[in-house]
């Protein structure tokens, strides 16, 4: 049935790796400037959506989140990330694509910035709404 | 409804503190998340994308007054002050944490609830016509077979770890409300032409990705081998179904590549050695289990209620709402009562704490403490008599769960999509909002009359789109939401596939893209034809003709 030729399974770190060390400094899309990456996961004990901070503390505001802006930084990000879940503090990290909009980070995917805010139907809840 | 005996609770029980304990053993780090997987989805515990989800089993869509109660509570205490109705008849919660699991599953095994098979590889909550037990038309009570299947199909050892997951619907009527079409196993419950009560049974139908009607595999069986038919079912699948792929591993692939001839032969076969085994119910256990639903204490009345009647006369509102959410009941006196939780604007299936516990009162002073759970993600109250109409309406109206839209376009079946979903490529809730708004004139929806537009967030199709009159599939087209619109499904008893009219839209597109449909519709339409019956007499052409053809 038609549909099935446009979905596509969520980037895997491995991916998102592979894209950043090809392309340090742009984004994939080809757009102006350089790409910035965060990595996001659940928290372990809530669900929660966290994002690594540059001291490997995780925050719940992206906001509160410097991104990298190299390939090197992103991978240390990374390897932090996967650290941390097999420490057992977070599941599921993740690179992904940030940017700036109108002085305020975000995700670059519709994914992803459902997660860093919440769901849209209900901006009573979640991030955007500070619980 | 059906009562815990002392093995089911206990087994509730024990496995509420199992996984309490695999909990702990996950948040103290000894199990990881690989390891964890597989234990949280056999309860019913999913990771999405804000937080934890947990699915809550409704056995064939029966809720008592306590354990609605007791899911009000949930929600205000572990939630977010909310629930959402399935369409597997069963409730969700969206904002989980974790840590609280432990708690949450023996508050739900103090009630008789669990999320055990709510996820997972293996056979999931049997779901059965809503008007099961009191539908004017049935042949049968099918909840009687559906806790059958429910004992049977719960923990069984050779089941619990299929290709994939595994779905059942039974019906006992001649209308289908139950999709039994759209399921992995389908059963129909009807007399034969010597009186004789039996099943016909379908096999392989489903949605998803590749959706297919379920083919007729036995046109008559007995219901004393209810159970050992299925086994022989599942025991082929289980055996040939694709393990390789995900994609192609529920059993209506199984049944496509082989042929429904080949399949067939190799249940009968499987079926004829175990049939007059242990597995066949006896006269004693059926009755055994039809006494948990018998019917409640009715009282003698008669059909017509005049305090009704002048109710109706009285309270345009009132008269308005009992028109369209009303049935016929089999007792006098007494009508069935669909309470719609798609208000307009609002997510469908979405019931607040404070619904829920009004809602509770209200099943225990107009519905003998039970209420349903429907496919369609809606309420309904059972055994209301037709005096106590008017003053259930008042109270529905108060808590905003009084909309008069069952059956009409804002009606929709509609899955969570990208505001909640993990595996969601667009979002689905808002198009059903703006739907629900654009359509929102009770005379218009009226004058369209019946229709089922479902909606789904991906082409996994939880909101059931390929068997919408009107379905909707949102993907992702290089990070933009696009709408597809199909036209010609059904979920019932003529069940069929809709087909894609043409190029998508983006979300205010596909809500004028619907509004020129039904204006097609209502232009084409002999007198009183539903939408369904027109698209089937002209097909789709005149549809898309207006709608991509029409001049700017």
């Amino acid at each position: 049935m038609g549909g099935g030729r446009i979905a596509t399974p969520p980037d895997s770190p491995a991916t998102m790796m592979a894209t950043a060390k090809k392309n340090p400094m742009k984004s994939p899309d080809g757009d102006a400037g350089p790409m910035q990456q965060v990595v996001i996961a659940n928290r372990l004990t809530d669900g929660v959506v966290v994002f690594l901070g540059r001291d490997r503390q995780w925050v719940t505001y992206l906001k509160d989140c410097p991104p990298a802006e190299t390939t090197e930084e992103a991978e240390a990000l990374l390897a932090m990330g996967v650290e941390a879940e097999n420490a057992q503090e977070i599941v599921g990290p993740d690179l992904i694509e940030v940017e700036n909009d109108g002085g305020t980070l975000a995700p670059v995917k519709m994914r992803e910035a459902m997660r860093a805010r919440g769901p849209s139907i209900r901006t009573d809840l979640g991030k955007q709404a500070g619980n | 409804m059906y009562k815990y005996d002392e093995f089911d609770a206990e087994f509730v029980h024990q496995r509420a503190l199992q996984f309490g304990r695999q909990v702990e053993s996950r948040l103290s780090g000894k199990l990881s998340e690989d390891q964890f997987r597989p234990l949280r989805l056999m309860n019913g515990l999913y990771l999405q994308l804000h937080a934890y989800m947990l699915r809550i089993n409704v056995p064939y869509g029966c809720l008592n007054s306590t354990q609605m109660r007791k899911l009000a509570h949930i929600a205000r205490v572990y939630d977010k002050d909310y629930g959402h109705l399935t369409t597997r008849q069963n409730m969700q919660f969206n904002w989980i944490k974790l840590a609280d699991m432990p708690e949450i599953l023996l508050e739900l095994a103090s009630v008789e609830m669990h999320g055990i098979q709510s996820s997972g590889n293996c056979i999931r909550n049997i779901t059965a016509d809503e008007y099961a037990g009191v539908a004017a038309d049935e042949i049968e009570d099918p909840r009687v077979y559906c806790e059958l299947l429910r004992q049977w199909s719960s923990l069984h050892p050779e089941f619990s770890f299929l290709p994939r997951k595994f779905k059942i619907a039974v019906t006992g009527s001649e209308k289908d409300r139950a999709a039994v079409k759209a399921h992995d196993i389908g059963l129909r419950l009807y007399r034969n032409e010597n009186g004789e009560e039996g099943f016909e049974v379908f096999v392989g139908g489903g949605l998803g990705r590749t959706p297919f009607i379920g083919k007729s595999i036995r046109a008559f069986l007995p219901t004393r081998h209810v159970l050992s038919y299925c086994e022989a079912i599942l025991r082929v699948y289980n055996q040939l179904g694709r393990r390789d792929n995900k994609y192609k591993a529920r059993i209506k692939i199984l049944v496509h590549e082989m042929g429904a001839e080949a399949f067939t032969e190799l249940v009968e076969k499987e079926w004829s050695q175990i049939s007059a085994g242990a597995l066949e119910v006896p006269e004693a256990e059926l009755e055994r289990v039809r006494a948990f639903f018998v019917p409640p204490a009715y009282e003698q009345l008669p059909e017509e209620s005049p305090e009704l009647e002048a109710q109706l006369g009285s309270d345009a509102a009132f008269a308005t709402w009992a028109r369209q959410q009303l049935a016929a009941h089999k007792q006098s006196g007494y009508a069935i009562v669909n309470i719609s939780c798609s208000p307009v604007g609002k997510p469908p299936g979405d019931i607040s704490s404070a619904q829920m516990d009004v809602v509770a009162d209200l099943a225990d002073t107009y519905n003998f403490g039970e209420m349903r759970v429907t496919h369609n993600q809606n309420l309904v109250f059972t055994d209301v008599r037709k005096s106590d109409l008017y003053a259930l309406w008042q109270e529905l109206v108060r808590i905003g769960l009084a909309t008069s839209n069952h059956g009409l376009i804002s009606d929709t079946i509609c899955c969570p999509g990208l505001d909640y979903c993990a595996l969601a490529t667009a979002r689905s809730i808002p198009v059903a909002e703006k739907l629900s708004q654009r359509f929102a004139d009770q005379d218009k929806q009226k004058e369209i009359g019946e229709i089922y537009l479902n909606m789904s967030g991906c082409i996994n199709a939880c909101g059931h789109h390929h068997v919408g009159n009107i379905g909707i599939v949102g993907v992702d087209k290089k990070n933009s939401e696009l709408y597809q619109l199909m036209l010609g499904g059904s979920a019932e008893e003529d069940a069929s596939l809709g087909k894609i009219l043409g190029p998508g839209f983006d979300e205010d597109g596909i809500v004028d893209a619907v509004e020129n449909v039904i204006g097609t519709y209502l232009e084409l339409r002999d007198e009183s034809e539903r939408f369904i019956d027109t698209y089937r007499r002209v097909g789709p052409d005149p549809f898309k003709e207006r709608l991509y053809n029409a001049p700017a």
